[in-house]
This record gives structure tokens, sequence and C-alpha cells, in this order.
């Protein structure tokens, strides 16, 4: 089994549980379900660099480096991911507290109204 | 020089945020000392402007569309920037009296100079793309000035519908703009305005002008599209005196005058404006007679003598484009004080209605007086400003030499419009100052205080003077506006209040005794107050089509979505699913055949303990402390993967946030039920699970493909550089800081902002308080953890270290700004969690926000500091400097931008989950 053979089944997994997740029907599993699929976007990202062991893009060290671009998108996208992820996770509570549960489906009452 | 006239207001605009700290009056003077150095700028280059010079001054800024941020100085733009100013000042002086009661004025004259700024703008803008900018922007403070007391009903429609249709026409303007640039070949004015030959010569000439009328109409309330300008009337009056006498609704007035060289002349232009112009006139002065709201009539009277001004551009000849900027000088000063008088009237009074306020003037009869000689001005009574310009006006009627039939109507058109304005001036003064005693005013008027009055007298003392001497006063003026207006030398004019008896002076007689006549055979004859006000049909189609729209799309979101997340999301993912599946029938979809590398241990074993976890957190979801806990794991199999695969400053990154995210989770959980039952009705999860493997296997072979085929990577650009140019060996922190730094100044941005939406939603959230557990076990209150306090205690100055370690190194070696904010974070919160947050605080402070935008200010000066070198937005620099003991230290100035993405992300991480905390602190703490 190769490196990159590897790596693709490592990001699918990762795509579906994060896609299963996304679709139960509480709010806390959508945030584990949206930062299982970040997880998956940031290794698909990183990985169009292409996979090297032990050339970091530190100048200088050896002749040969990874990518460093698809690592510095990456590396912001890790950070914006976390602020991201606490934006919705105010949102949850604040849903949880207007409505009293924390479902993403509405109940037959609400549908009436 | 050009430059600070419009940046002045602007300027102001961040000293506002600051004095909402200060004393009240800070405000107001904040306003009125930018508003006065802009007006001092002007008058100190007024000399040139007058000796007929034209001053330009510009900084390219996306040369590639032609944008340029250009401005110019002539006699046109000079008149309308005096105005603005002028009248500027004499609307904050009256706005700081009339709203003393307002709880905010900070924020009033914020956007009052943001308007401000935006105006000046339109008027000196040398290209024509700039010119739209700053349209925009007028449109866009416009109306949240007009909405300014969003808590009315009245004024949140008025300020909507202002935008839509002010902003519609925009998009006109735009396209006409865009074409016209393109026929004349540059976005520059003084290219466009010598290339009226060709341009009335092209094609696209009745196209342009179309798009342009749109534009100029809308903005200036000429009839079908004058409706939103009484609806305007819910804003504060300050600001309807300032929008609606000298500037928002002279815009489009402006952009006549300013292309009039270009495009004035032909058929199309003479019957368009003619036309619009003159029953823009007629109707609106006509409808002004029946409104019973004093603003209403000022409104109405507003877009009659807008058209007034649209119908004098549109007749052509030099002369009637004197008398357009003539009258546009004497409607701003009277309307302006008129404006002034009916807020001293609604303030005194409690109300607007002249139904109900009647017989004023025994109360307040000094403020009579200058309705009175204001009021003269609109109507056009000898001896007063707007006497003259009508005079010129009536002049030009007669003296029309085309049009055919509309040789025959314009003359009397214009008696007619002269005798309905005569009607609604004398209504306005004798139905509120005479007439009868106040009928259930909610208040006794009396005269209002002196400084309020300020303003109202010098626009009365205005008006009368020029009235008087015209030809001192205005005369110079005058000219050099035509002359830039006209693009040539305008012909001899003179003003004087006697020409001797002639026809126009017969025709004001026969307006001024019919407009009285008229008046008193309405409001007795007719029974004027009980006239009931229709509504109005532009209006009215407007509300329908808005409905009709608003329905149709309610009714399409009601068919895609049906209130629940699960269905939408499902949608989408299906949506995406296609369009990825798409290619495979299409193209070639297969891996390509790039050399693999076979896999090693370590790899093998971050991938599984990755699949597996995420596979464990799917199936555990429902017990959310393990799920948890288990996603954490996915989270360091993606790190190990960093690590493994040659991403040190990606690792360090990940290990960090992991931490605080999963500190994060457990913060929500406490206000989250731990524990979710199954769902009983409707739970999908065979087909989701159907659904989700698909995605996850197309993902999987999408990364095969991707990974199986030959790289093309601009990286090898950064490398080579990344020492010359940046300065440093890391080349992703180059990257981060230097090369691409105006990305990590949006990203930056983009968290500061989240963590502030966290923050303010949390302020406005009344959690509840939650005294057990979902198994009933009592919370427990001891917030100090001794095991973790003790060693936190010992880690922190260490943690604090690596924290700075890791960024002093960042340039060259892995870290830099994000990972060493995050890891001081951790660090910070670490002592949180072990000593519990009241305590915590008290130490390390509260105030994160101010962190976070110290950190955005830093990162924003370093790239300012860059301009001011004259290099673009955050270039960098970078050499080594000799340090005592030290030795050589390399230093590169976007270390100091990486220092304020350090603040932001530091500032921004403690402030969500501080506050995260300390509300479920709070709620704990208020147990007895």
């Amino acid at each position: 089994m190769s490196m990159e053979l590897l790596t693709a089944v490592g990001v699918g997994v990762l795509a579906m549980a994060g896609v299963y997740l996304l679709l139960r029907a509480r709010m806390f599993s959508v945030l584990l379900g949206l930062t299982l699929l970040s997880y998956a976007i940031n290794v698909f990202v990183f990985a169009s660099g292409r996979l090297r062991v032990g050339m970091p893009p530190i100048v200088g060290s050896h002749g040969d480096y990874a990518d460093p671009l698809a690592q510095a998108l990456v590396l912001t996208a890790i950070v914006i991911g976390f602020a991201m992820t606490a934006f919705v996770v105010v949102l949850a509570i604040a849903a949880h507290v207007r409505l009293g549960h924390d479902r993403v489906e509405p109940d037959a009452e609400e549908m009436d109204r | 020089m050009l430059a600070f006239i419009v940046l002045l207001p602007w300027l102001a605009v961040p000293a506002f945020v600051l004095s909402a700290r200060g004393p009240r009056s800070l405000a107001p003077w904040l306003a009125a000392c930018a508003d006065a150095l802009a007006l001092g700028v002007l008058l100190a280059l007024a000399p040139r402007v007058f000796d007929g010079e034209v001053l330009s001054w510009s900084m390219p800024w996306v040369p590639q569309i032609g944008l340029a941020f250009s401005l110019r100085l002539d006699g046109l733009s000079f008149l309308f920037t005096l105005l603005i100013l002028a009248i500027g000042m004499l609307v904050i002086l009256y706005a700081r009296y009339y709203l003393s009661n307002e709880a905010r004025l900070d924020r009033f004259f914020a956007l009052l100079m943001l308007f401000t700024g935006a105006m000046l703008g339109i008027v000196l803008s040398e290209n024509l793309l700039l010119l739209f900018v700053f349209w925009e922007l007028t449109g866009l403070s416009s109306f949240l000035l007009i909405g300014y007391w969003s808590n009315k009903a009245g004024a949140r429609d008025g300020a909507r519908i202002a935008l839509a249709v002010t902003g519609s026409g925009g998009l006109a303007l735009l396209a006409g703009v865009l074409l016209l640039g393109h026929v004349a070949g540059s976005f520059e004015l003084s290219r466009v305005l010598a290339a009226g030959a060709q341009v009335q010569a092209s094609p696209y000439y009745s196209v342009i002008l179309v798009l342009i009328l749109l534009g100029a109409f809308t903005k200036s309330a000429q009839v079908p599209f004058h409706f939103w300008l009484p609806g305007a009337m819910a804003a504060p009056t300050p600001v309807s005196a300032y929008l609606h006498s000298a500037t928002m609704v002279k815009a489009g007035i402006f952009l006549l005058a300013r292309l009039y060289p270009v495009l004035a002349g032909s058929d199309i232009w003479f019957y368009a404006l003619t036309v619009v112009g003159l029953v823009t006139l007629v109707f609106a002065a006509y409808q002004a007679m029946f409104r019973h709201d004093l603003k209403g009539l000022l409104a109405y009277s507003t877009v009659s003598h807008l058209g007034l001004i649209t119908l004098l551009l549109g007749i052509g000849t030099p002369l009637s484009a004197v008398a357009a900027l003539f009258h546009v000088i004497n409607h701003a000063t009277f309307k302006a004080s008129l404006f002034m008088a009916a807020g001293i009237i609604d303030h005194e009074c409690g109300t607007r209605d002249m139904r109900r306020i009647n017989g004023l003037w025994r109360y307040m009869p000094y403020t009579g007086l200058l309705a009175m000689v204001a009021a003269a001005a609109m109507a056009g009574v000898p001896l007063v400003n707007g006497f003259l310009s009508k005079e010129m006006f009536f002049g030009e009627a007669l003296a029309l030499e085309r049009g055919g039939g509309l040789q025959w109507i314009l003359p009397l058109a214009a008696v007619m419009g002269g005798v309905f304005s005569v009607a609604y001036s004398l209504r306005f003064i004798h139905d509120v100052f005479f007439l009868a005693r106040p009928l259930h005013t909610p208040r006794i008027p009396h005269e209002p205080p002196r400084w309020l009055r300020i303003p109202v007298e010098i626009l009365v003392a205005v008006c009368l003077l020029v009235g008087l001497f015209p030809g001192a006063i205005v005369q110079s003026l005058l000219t050099v506006s035509a002359q830039a207006l006209l693009g040539t030398a305008p012909p001899g004019f003179s003003l004087a209040l006697w020409h001797g008896v002639n026809e126009p002076l017969v025709m004001s007689m026969i307006a001024l005794s019919g407009g009285v006549l008229l008046y008193f055979l309405v409001q007795y004859g007719l029974d004027l107050h009980s006239h009931v006000q229709s509504r109005n049909l532009a209006k009215r189609i407007f509300d329908r089509a808005v409905l009709a729209l608003a329905g149709l799309a309610d009714a399409g979101a009601r068919n895609a979505y049906r209130g629940g997340m699960t269905t939408g999301v499902s949608l989408t993912i299906l949506t995406a699913l296609f369009v990825g599946l798409f290619p495979f029938f299409t193209s070639t979809a297969g891996p390509g055949t790039a050399h693999t590398h076979p896999s090693d241990a370590m790899a093998l074993a971050a991938f599984a303990l990755m699949c597996a976890a995420s596979i464990g957190t799917m199936f555990a979801h429902r017990r959310r402390v393990e799920a948890i806990v288990l996603l954490s794991v996915v989270g360091l199999g993606v790190t190990l993967c960093f690590v493994h695969f040659s991403a040190p400053d990606l690792a360090l990154t990940q290990l960090a946030v992991e931490t605080v995210s999963i500190l994060l989770l457990l913060l929500a959980l406490n206000h989250l039920p731990q524990e979710a039952p199954p769902e009983a009705a409707v739970d999908h999860t065979v087909r989701h699970f159907l659904l989700a493997g698909v995605v996850g296997a197309g993902v999987g072979w999408l990364t095969w493909a991707m990974l199986t085929r030959p790289l093309e990577s601009i990286s090898g650009y950064f490398l080579r550089n990344s020492v010359p140019q940046g300065g440093g060996t890391n080349v992703v922190n180059v990257i981060l800081v230097d090369f691409r730094a105006f990305d990590t100044y949006g990203e930056i941005t983009v968290i500061a902002i989240a963590a502030l939406g966290v923050a303010s939603m949390l302020a406005a959230l009344e959690l509840p308080r939650r005294e057990t557990d979902a198994r009933g076990r009592a919370w427990s209150r001891e917030t100090r953890f001794l095991p973790l306090d003790l060693l936190v205690r010992l880690l922190l100055p260490l943690a604090l270290l690596v924290s700075l370690h890791l960024f002093v190194r960042g340039h060259n070696q892995p870290g830099g700004g994000f990972v060493a904010g995050l890891v001081a974070a951790v660090a910070l919160v670490l002592l949180y969690v072990g000593r519990g947050t009241a305590w915590s605080s008290a130490r390390i402070g509260r105030d994160f926000a101010a962190t976070a935008m110290a950190g955005l200010l830093v990162a924003l000066g370093t790239g300012a500091a860059a301009m001011l070198l004259g290099a673009p937005f955050l270039t960098s620099s970078h050499g080594h400097v000799q340090l005592p003991l030290v030795g050589t230290v390399p230093l590169a100035s976007a270390m100091l931008f990486d220092l304020g993405v350090f603040l932001t992300v530091l500032g921004s991480t403690l402030l969500i989950l501080t506050r995260l905390g300390l509300r479920g602190a709070g709620a704990l703490a208020k147990q007895p």
C-alpha cells in the first residue's frame, strides 16, 4: 500500500465520518461533523503539495523541499477553522437556549408556525 | 491638499469611536473641526480656482481597469464643495442642539461625517469610476442616516425605499459610466469632457445617456422616482436639512452638470430633461399644497425645485445653465433654513401636522419672521434670492427656440408651477403662524434656544443678501462655476434686482397673485384641512412590486426548505456529489501514472489512528464526552501526519488548535445536553450512511487521482526568493507574513471578527443555570483543581518562554505568530482551568478584545508604514542589526507584522474561551 493510497483512504474516511455526522439531527453532532470535514479538507489541500518525508521547507537544511504554499494555505485554515467552530458553537448554544432542545429538525408544532 | 478636503471628514470618523467615552459635546466639536478644516483648505485654494485654474491630484488605485484615486477642483466642484461644507457646518451646529436629548451623539455625527466625505468625493472626483464609488457611498450612508431612529417602522421603510430606488439607479449609472469610459477611451474626466463630439457620434450615445439619466433622476427624485424623498422625511430633521437641500438630492443635478459638455445638446437630452423636469416641477408643486405634514410639504417642494433645475439644464442654452447653478445655490440656502425652521416648530410643538399647529405667531414671532423670509425665497418673492433665479427661469422659458409645442407649453407650465409654489409657500406661513389658535399641540410652544436659531439666521441672511446684492456676492462664483460646467466662458449676464418691467416680471406677478388667490381659495373654499391625502401612486406600485418579489422568494424558499437543516444539507451534498461525479463520465478521471512512494510504519500508524478514531466518533456521537475525546485523537492523527510529511509548522499549529478546540467543545457541553437519546421518529441512519459512504469514496478517489498525477507548483518562486527577498529561511512563515501578507491580514481580521461575534452573541444570551448533570449529580463548585494548579504554576513561565521562542525564531525555523499566539493562549487557558475564572481574570485582565484589536492595528500599522516610505502596502524590508553583547541579529519588518498576528490570535482565542467559560462560571456562581 503506497503512501498516496493511504492518504486517499484517510481523507475519504474523514470525509465520510464528517458527512454522516453532519446529517445527524442534533446540533452537537453537526459540530463534530463540521470539525471532521475540515480535517479532511485540510489534509486534502496539504496533500495537494504532495507527500514528502524529511524535507521541511526550511531553506538551507537540504536540497529538496516540501511544497511551502500548500502548508501556508492550510496553516491559516486551521486557525480560522477554530474561530469559525467557536462561532458555530455559540450559535448552537443560543439555539439551545431559545428552543429548549438542540435538534436541527423542527417539531411538528414549530412546523406549523 | 485636495485629498485633504475629501478625507478630513473621514479621518474624523475613527475619532468618534473614542469620543463615545468622552463628554457628550465632544462629537459635534470633532465634526465641526473636520468640517472647518476642510472649508479652510477649500478657501485657501479659492483664488487659484477663480483664476480659472483646474487643480488636480491623483494616485493610482487599480490602473488595470482605469480606476484612479484622482480628484479635480474646478469652478463647478468648488461651488458644490462650498455648499456641502458651509451648510454642513450649520447643520452640525443645528444638530448639536436639536439632538441634545439623543443618547448616542457620536454615532450620529460619525454617520454624518461619513456622508459628508462621500458627498465631497462625488463632487471632487476626476475619475468617473471613483465618482461612482462615492455615489454608492452616499447611498449607503444616507440609508443609515434616514433610518437613524431605527426603532421606528417609518424610518426603516423610508431608508429601505431610498436605498432601493437610488441604489438601482446607481447600478444603471455604473453601466452608463462603464460604457461612457469605453467610448471616450478613459475614465478621467479631463479626457471624457473633451470627447463630447466623439461620444455623441457613437452608436452607444443614447444608451449611455439613458443609463446615466436613470442614475441622476433616481438620486435627484425626478418623477416617477420621486417617491423615496417624502418617505425619507422620517429622518431626523438635521439630516433632512442637509440631505434634501445641499447634498444628496443635488448629487444627481451635479452629475448632469458635470457631464454637460459631453452629453448635453442632443435632442434626447433636450426632451428627456425638459419633459421630466417640467412634469416634476408642476406635479410636485401641486402635491406640496395638499401635504398636511410640514416636512412633507417641504419634501414635495424640494422635488419640484429639483425638477426646475433639471428643466433648466435640459433647455441647454448657456444662460439657462447659469440659471440652474444659481438656483442650486438659492434652493440650498432657503430649503435648509426652512427644514431647520420646521424642525424647530416640531421641537417646540411636538407635532408637524399643520392641521394641529396654527397661530404660532403669538408664541414665536421671531422664528416666524425667519421662516417668512425663507418661504418668500421659496415662492420667488422679490428682494429675496429665489426671486432672481426664478426670473431667469421665466426668461429662459420664454426664450426657448426649439421643441415645437414645448415653446408654448413651457412658459405656461412655468407660471403654473410658480402659482403652486407661491400657494404652498403661503400655506407654510399662513397655516402655521396664523389662521387660528394652536390646536391640540402636545406642548405649549415658545421660542427655541438661541443656538438652534443661529444657523437659520445665517441662512436667511444669505437669502436676503443674495436677493438684494446678487451682483456683488454671487456673480463671480457663478461665472467661474458656469465656465467649468459649460467648458467655455459663459455669456455675459447681469444679476440685478431690477431689470425694468419686462415679461419675466409680469410672469412673476401673475404667479404671485395667482398663488395667493389659489391658496385662499383652497384653504377656505375647499376646506384644505379636511382634504384626505391620496396615497402616492408610484410608491404604491413600488410597494406592490416589493411584496410580489418577497412573496416569490418566500414561495421558493418554502419549497426548498421546510424548516429543518438535514434536508438542506442532504440536498447540498447531493448536488455537490452530482457535480463532482460529472467529470467521471466525460473525461479521464482515473489515477495518473506518477511515481508513488511505499508507505512506512509512521504513516501507517498516523492514518490508522485517524481512521479508527473518526469511525469511532461516528458511532459514539451520542455519548458526547467520549465523542470529544475520540475527536481529539483524530486531531492527533492529523498532527502526526503533518509531522511525518515535512510540515513542522502545521503540526505545531494543529496541536495547539486541537487543545483549544477540545476545551471549546467541552465548554459548549456545559450548555448543551451531554447525551442525546436516539431520534425516535425520523432518523434516516441507513440512507445517510450510504450518502456519507459515497461522498467518502468520491473524496478518496479524488485524492488518489490527484496524488498520482504530476505536480506543477508555483512554490519554486517562494523557495528561491524566501531568503533574498523575505530575509527568512522558514518559507511557510515568509509566505504568511511577507509574500502573501495581505491575505494573512484578511485572515486575522476574520479571526478577530469571529471572536468579537462570539463575545457579543454571548453577551446577549441569557444562559440558564445548571444545578446538576444529566444523571442528577450536583455540579462541583470547586474552582481550583490543585494538581493542575501546581503544575500550571510550574509550567506557565516555561510555556510563555516557549511561545516567545517560537515567535522569535519563526522567521527562520518552525514557529511564528500563529503558533506562538496559540501556545501562549493554551498556557493562559490552562491557568483558567487550574485556578478558576475569577482568580485568573483578576490577574490576567479581561479585555482580550483590546489585545486582538491591538494586534490588527500593529499589522495594519506595519503595512501602512511601508506606504509612508513610498512602497506598496505591506512591503517588507529586512536587515541585520548589531546589538552589543548579543551580536548580529537578523531583523525583518515582517516580524512586526507577525507580532500583529501573534496578538490577534492570542487575543481572539482567549476572548472566545474565557467568555464562554465565564458565562458558565457566572451561571454557577449565582448559586447562593
